[in-house]
This record gives structure tokens, C-alpha cells and sequence, in this order.
């Protein structure tokens, strides 16, 4: 790695004792030594193991739940279903005022995905809740299910989740979160070109090397401590303590160290269940998603479709961009709606155009439900939209960087969501890039600069 | 057939910390009897650095060097509220918070030490190595061992500190989107290199420059190992990645990391990083969060260096060896 302190060294003041210093990690020794203790090196006495009943269909009616087989079997200690879990039905949004309620800790009465949580068994050993989890009989009626964001949003499509009445998550500005700046249809009459162009991805893993996980210790003070690998302590805390309906100050979480997150670790699945079967049986408990449930259980990051309208001039700057981004949710909501929401934030790029118009849907299908993952609500975006400018160059026979160029943000330019744009340094990384590469472009953009002199 | 040779480039921008504000979060700063200090905080640590850099963040602060400074983290009995890790939001976030708090830790160390060398305050500097010293006469000192140890045992003052940091909420104006989503935005630019073997699909990345603006590398070592992986993310998110390899279809899913596909240690392509610093304006130290941005620029670059070599677009994500192949058959039948 290279610092080119040349570039804003105007605006910098360097020479820091500490900052900038490559000083070497005060915790590398441990983690590569295998002495960092992670949540699941706790061990203690008498702790009992979760595993879930899940189901197997993508949309069904559940007509009833057998768990006396499973409650008999050696090593079983306690069979938890929804009637058990205080305040079944919660949202992780809901501390920052997004609502409604849609998910299930424990299925009620339906599955809306296949792997969704029906059934928590606990018991002695691993191989006792897992052997347990294969005798809990669960009655199924299977219900259509829609797993396309085009089929999901036709008319008549089969409901995925009642909570919200439709298949798309409903904002205060309509079906979708809206930017309207200038007036794209004219700039599309004044463009030269026009192009629209569909982009899709598919689900992503996080991976992380620790799989999502905690142990629960019930203490003698009627608190309970949380060993856990969230991401969000407090978030995660504070949403227990609405699903579990008890006071916060009975709750203590530890964590903080941790193999990996990505965006896998802010979902709020593994901490309430556990802590509620400490409290049930008065023992440790421990929840560890196994690889299996890692890749296919836990949120991926969503499937997108992303179709970008442009209208281009020959000398290279974009009058119009219209973006149509729908993200995947899933069945349910989790962090798709700011996710979705996040991207109208981001669209049209790091460019300044005139006429922009964006739509992003939140869209639910019965599958896994999707959530938060590194470059959340931009990612899939970027992709989309850094094709499509490679695209355009490539139509009016421009050079793909001279292209960007032209368009780049500077400075003072406004943005599509009316904020002034500051502190930009697009331009810079793409000079740096065209040294780099041996990707000469044109003098006059060499000399441009993100700074507007006097502006 | 052939193996076909291409390059493609990407620009990006990336906003820092949880779209639309109100995430707030806060640090605790106190010196122990002996002159170290302990940053209280509920911060999580991915395994990103978070600890380290908090560290570095508290002893430049206060003056000391970053081996006097512990961070204690993620204990929610005894750190302070923090939103949590997430939205490139830890070091920007808990940053500042730690600078505010560690700010107010110095203003009571530099008290004490006056009280001790019978001077003012204000002119008092540190020197970085453990040491308090007037400014101009650097031979009248105290060390910080003795400041600490004067303020716990003889001053009956605590040399601590609060930090705060939130960014007021925005609600987006709902006709028209009006908002302000971030205070400050990362950016890069990626050429990749690629080769398509038109035969077999097979597409092999042969180099990524990475040329990244990060407002300010707080530790450039770090920095450096978050870049390489993210561009090594993005490549596998480019190529390789899918829980659902014929999305909508529900089948076929990886189970583990036989099926789940990444590329290996083999398959790296040749990475250079560039890394350019424009201090952002609210940033600590200026410094902006790059953690997630770093893995978006190379998958469209990657997508446009395979189109460069072989003169088809593909559209979805990952592009896989198949739908090349497909792409390609395509194309030869017109």
C-alpha cells in the first residue's frame, strides 16, 4: 500500500505521534495465537444446547405441533413454541420508530420461508436437542408462495406477510422511497442518447470465520448474562428486553470480540430466544447457528433488481438518470426498509446530474429473509451503475474514464437529495487510478480538481 | 477459442456511518493510579482493529503513547451506549466520542500537573513519550506517572472524561427525497485486469488497482489489511458468491465452503493500493469510514474488464463461468 500524500496535503496536517503510525495490533498476538477468548470458549456447568424445529415448506399453515416425542426423548429438558415467547411478534427497527411488528421469534400459526424457526429444543447435549428436533411432529398445509419481486408486486400474487397487508413495505412517502430533482422527462427529450438497462444479483453469505451465536448464564441476582457476537450491544439488548418483556437492568451483555461480521451479526435472533430458556429452566444455555444455518438460515445479503434509465448527450454529460432499485426482503422486514431506503440515498452515484428521478422498493417473497451486509443498500448499486456508465461511454464512443470525468461530482455541486456536496475526491482517485493503470486519459482532466475555487 | 484479455474500471463514493443519522455513541476516558488510561466503551470489534485504533485515537488526544492506553469494550454494565458496529460507522462515530472524552481526561491531567509545577495550565504541553512539560522550557516537566499519581493520592481529583458523539436524525422530505444521509463520503477508483478463457467461461483476474480516498489512515498497517480484504471480497462477490446460485429458484444453496464458492489463496489476483487522504470535516483526524466501501468498486470493474475481453454484458450478479458461456452463445448465434 502507497500514501500519495501529495494529493490534499493543503488541507491535512500530518506528523501525529499516534495517528498515522503503523503501530501493530495490541490484539493480533492473541488471535493468532488461539488465545483471544471468543463467546464460545465459555463453558459452564450444566449448560444446555438449542436447536430448532425449522420448517420445511416456503409458505404453509401450520395446523398443529406434536412435541411429546420430542419431550420424552433422553436428554431433553424443555420444548419452547410460540405460546411460550412474552412478545412473539417484534421488528429490530422498532427502536428507531420502524414499524410494524411482522416477524416471529417462534412461528404462530404460519411459516413464511423454508428454514424458518417453528420449535426450540433444549437439551443435555448437541445430539440430544438435534436427535429431539427430528421427533417434534409438526402438521403443514402448503400455501402458494412467491419468491420473485416481479411475480410478488403483480396483482393477486400470494401474501407473504400479513403485518403488512402487501407485498412491499409501505413508506410515509408511498410504496416506495422516493428522489424527485429537476425534471427527468425533459432532460430525456433533450438527450441524445437514451439508454435503460436491467441489472439483478443474487443472495450473498457473509461468512464470517465465528458462526452467529451466545451463551446465556442465569445469575444468582435474577439477572441473566449474555455471551454473544452481535455487532450491536445495546440494540441487540434492548430489543431482547421488548420480545422477553423484561426490564433492560435485567440483562448484561458481553461481547465485543469478535470473528466476523459483515452486516450477519445485527440481526436480533440468537440472544432473546436463549436468554428465554435460561429463564425457563434455570440453567445455562447455548445457541450456535451451525455452518448449515450460517449459509442458509441467517440473512444473506438481498437479491436486487436494479434498472437504470439515461439520457446522454454526445459530449458526454448525463441529463437524466431514472433508477428503479427493488431489494429482496425476504419475508420479512428486519433492515430492508432503511436498506432500500439507504440506496434512494445513494442513487444516481458520485456524478452531477441535472434531472433524476428515484423509486426504491422493499419487496417481500418467502425466502430467507434478507438484511444488512457490507456496502448495504450501495453494493448491488454500484454494480449497476458503474456498468451502465461503462455502457453509455462506450455508446457515444468515449473513453469509460474521460466519461466519468466529466460527470464527476465536485465541490458545491448539488446533490439529487439537495445536499451540497463536500468534501469530494472522485476526481483525485481517478487521476491516481489513470497513473496507476497506464490508463492515459485527456490533459484538461488530469488538471481538474474537486475543489471549486471561490465557490 | 481463446484465452481473451481485458480492463475495466469503477468510481465509487460511500457514505460514512448509519444512513440518515441519530446513532449515537459514547466513551468513557479515566487514568488509572500509575498514569495509564482506560477507554470505556460498548463498541464492537469485527476483528477490524476497532480496539487498537480507539487506542491510538485516545493516546494522541491526551499525549501519550498508545501502549499507556487499554480499551475495555462491549461489557453493556459498564460501557456507555454505542449503536454498534455497522454503516462504516465505528471508528468515525466512536472516534470522536473517545476524542471528546479523552479532551476533557487531558484538561484535569494538565490541571494537576500545573497545581504540581506552579504554573498555568495553558502552558503545559505533552511530549508524547509519558511526559508533561512547560512549553518553551521543556526541562521544567513532570511525568504523567506522577501527575496520576499526585491527582489519586494527594490532589483528590479524577482525570477522566465523557465523549458524545450523534449526528442529528434526517426525515426524507417524502415527495421529493429531500435528505441529508451522511456527513462525509469515502471514495475509490479500481481498474481490474482481466482473462476470459471463451472456451470454458473461466474468468481469471490478473490485477486490481485500488485507489481509495479515505479521509485519513489512523493507522496505515491497519488500513492496508482492511483494503486488500475488501477487495478480495469484492472480487468474490464479483465472480464467485451466491447463497442461491439460480435465483428465484430456491435450490441448490451452499451448505458450507465446499459448495459456498470464494476464490482461494490461488486465485488472488495481484492487488496495489493507492490511498489517498482528504480529511473530512467532522471526521477524527479527519478520518471517514472505509470498511465497507472498499469491496464495492471491483465488481463492476471486473464486469467491465470481462466485457472489455470478450464483448458480452453480463448483468447478473455473480458472473459465473455459465452464464458467460451462455452470453457468449448468444452473441455467435446473433
Amino acid at each position: 500500500m502507497e500514501l500519495r500524500k501529495d494529493y490534499f496535503a493543503d488541507v491535512r496536517k500530518d506528523g501525529l505521534n499516534e495517528i498515522g503510525q503503523p503501530r501493530p495490533r495490541l490484539d493480533s498476538p492473541g488471535h493468532v495465537t488461539g488465545k483471544t477468548a471468543y463467546f464460545a470458549d465459555r463453558n459452564f456447568p450444566g449448560m444446555l444446547h438449542l436447536k430448532m424445529v425449522r420448517s420445511p415448506h416456503h409458505h404453509a399453515r401450520i395446523r398443529s405441533i406434536d412435541t411429546s416425542e420430542a419431550e420424552k426423548h433422553p436428554g431433553v429438558v424443555r420444548v419452547l413454541t410460540a405460546k411460550n415467547v412474552p412478545h412473539n411478534v417484534y421488528t429490530i427497527l422498532i427502536l428507531i420508530q420502524v414499524g410494524p411488528e411482522d416477524e416471529t421469534v417462534l412461528a404462530d400459526g404460519k411459516v413464511r420461508w423454508k428454514g424458518e424457526a417453528v420449535v426450540a429444543v433444549l437439551a443435555e447435549t448437541q445430539r440430544a436437542a438435534q436427535e429431539a428436533v427430528a421427533k417434534v411432529k409438526v402438521d403443514y398445509e402448503v400455501l402458494p408462495a412467491v419468491f420473485d419481486i416481479e411475480q410478488a408486486l403483480k396483482p393477486g400474487a400470494p401474501l407473504v406477510n400479513e403485518y403488512h397487508g402487501q407485498n412491499y413495505y409501505l413508506y410515509d412517502s408511498g410504496e416506495c422511497r422516493k428522489v424527485r430533482f429537476g425534471d427527468v422527462e425533459a432532460g430525456f427529450a433533450e438527450a441524445d442518447h437514451i439508454l435503460e438497462q436491467s441489472y439483478q444479483s443474487s443472495p450473498i453469505e457473509h461468512a464470517p470465520t465465528e458462526t452467529t451465536g451466545c451463551v446465556v448464564v442465569p445469575e444468582g441476582n435474577e439477572r441473566f448474562t449474555c455471551y454473544t457476537n452481535t455487532q450491536a450491544m445495546f440494540f441487540t439488548l434492548d430489543n431482547t428486553s421488548i420480545i422477553l418483556q423484561m426490564p433492560g437492568s435485567k440483562l448484561h451483555f458481553v461481547g465485543g470480540t469478535v470473528g466476523g461480521g459483515f452486516g450477519g451479526k445485527v440481526d436480533v435472533i440468537v440472544e432473546p430466544i436463549a436468554i428465554l430458556g435460561a429463564k425457563l429452566t434455570g440453567r445455562p444455555v447455548s445457541f450456535v447457528y451451525s455452518r448449515e444455518e450460517e449459509m442458509q438460515i441467517s440473512s444473506p445479503r438481498a437479491a436486487e433488481k436494479v434498472v437504470i434509465k439515461d439520457g446522454v448527450m454526445r459530449d458526454g454529460r448525463i441529463v437524466a438518470r431514472k433508477v428503479t432499485g427493488y431489494t429482496d426482503a425476504g419475508a420479512y422486514s428486519r433492515h430492508s426498509p432503511y436498506g432500500a431506503q439507504k440506496g434512494a440515498a445513494h442513487y444516481p452515484g458520485p456524478y452531477t446530474i441535472p434531472n433524476v428521478w428515484i423509486d426504491t422498493y422493499c419487496v417481500y417473497t418467502n425466502r430467507t429473509p434478507s438484511s444488512a451486509m457490507r456496502g448495504f443498500g450501495v453494493t448491488i448499486g454500484d454494480f449497476a451503475l458503474e456498468v451502465q456508465m461503462d455502457k453509455l461511454a462506450r455508446l457515444i464512443g468515449m473513453d469509460p474514464l474521460e466519461f466519468r470525468f466529466i460527470n464527476a461530482y465536485r465541490d458545491g455541486d448539488m446533490k439529487a437529495h439537495r445536499q451540497p456536496t463536500e468534501g469530494a475526491a472522485l476526481i483525485e482517485c481517478m487521476q491516481e487510478a489513470s497513473r496507476v493503470a497506464n490508463w492515459p486519459v485527456a490533459e484538461k482532466y488530469m488538471a481538474m480538481s474537486s475543489y471549486r475555487k471561490g465557490a | 477459442m481463446a484465452i481473451r484479455r481485458g480492463r475495466g474500471v469503477a468510481a465509487i463514493n460511500y457514505p460514512t456511518g448509519m444512513n440518515l443519522g441519530g446513532d449515537p455513541t459514547q466513551a468513557l476516558v479515566h487514568s488509572t493510579p500509575t498514569g495509564n488510561f482506560m477507554v470505556t466503551l460498548s463498541s464492537v470489534d469485527l476483528g477490524q482493529g476497532m480496539k487498537q485504533i480507539m487506542a491510538q485515537i485516545c493516546a494522541e488526544t491526551i499525549g501519550v503513547p498508545t501502549d499507556r492506553v487499554v480499551v475495555d469494550t462491549a461489557d453493556t454494565d459498564t460501557g456507555p451506549h454505542c449503536m454498534g458496529t455497522f454503516a462504516s460507522r465505528g471508528t468515525h462515530r466512536a472516534g470522536n466520542a473517545v476524542i471528546q472524552a479523552a479532551k476533557e481526561a487531558r484538561q484535569v491531567m494538565l490541571e494537576v500537573a500545573a497545581e504540581e509545577l506552579e504554573v498555568n495550565a495553558s502552558d503545559l504541553e505533552t511530549d508524547g513519550q509519558g511526559n508533561i512539560q512547560v512549553k518553551g522550557a521543556p526541562q521544567k516537566s513532570i511525568s504523567i506517572f506522577d501527575v496520576a499519581l499526585s491527582a489519586h493520592f494527594k490532589r483528590g481529583r479524577s482525570i477522566s472524561g465523557r465523549g458524545m458523539f450523534l449526528i442529528p436524525r434526517s426525515y426524507p422530505e417524502k415527495e421529493t427525497g429531500a435528505m441529508k444521509p451522511s456527513t462525509c463520503y469515502a471514495h475509490a477508483c479500481t481498474v481490474a485486469e482481466v482473462e476470459v478463457d471463451d472456451e470454458t467461461g473461466e474468468v481469471t483476474v490478473l490485477t486490481v488497482k485500488n485507489v481509495f480516498e479515505i479521509g485519513r489512515a489512523l493507522n496505515p498497517k491497519m488500513v492496508e489489511q482492511q483494503l486488500v480484504g475488501g477487495s478480495w471480497m469484492g472480487i468474490s462477490h464479483a465472480l464467485y458468491e451466491t447463497t442461491e446460485p439460480y435465483y428465484p429458484n430456491r435450490d441448490h444453496g451452499g451448505t458450507d465452503f465446499n459448495q459456498y464458492l470464494m476464490p482461494g489463496l490461488g486465485d488472488l489476483a495481484e492487488t496495489e493500493t493507492i490511498v489517498l487522504e482528504r480529511p473530512s470535516a467532522d471526521g477524527p483526524f479527519g478520518a471517514k469510514g472505509p470498511g465497507e466501501m472498499c469491496a464495492n468498486p471491483q465488481i463492476p470493474a471486473v464486469a467491465n474488464a470481462v466485457f472489455d475481453a470478450v464483448g458480452v454484458r453480463i448483468d447478473t450478479l455473480p458472473i459465473t463461468p455459465e452464464r458467460i458461456l451462455r452470453a457468449l452463445k448468444a452473441q455467435a448465434a446473433g
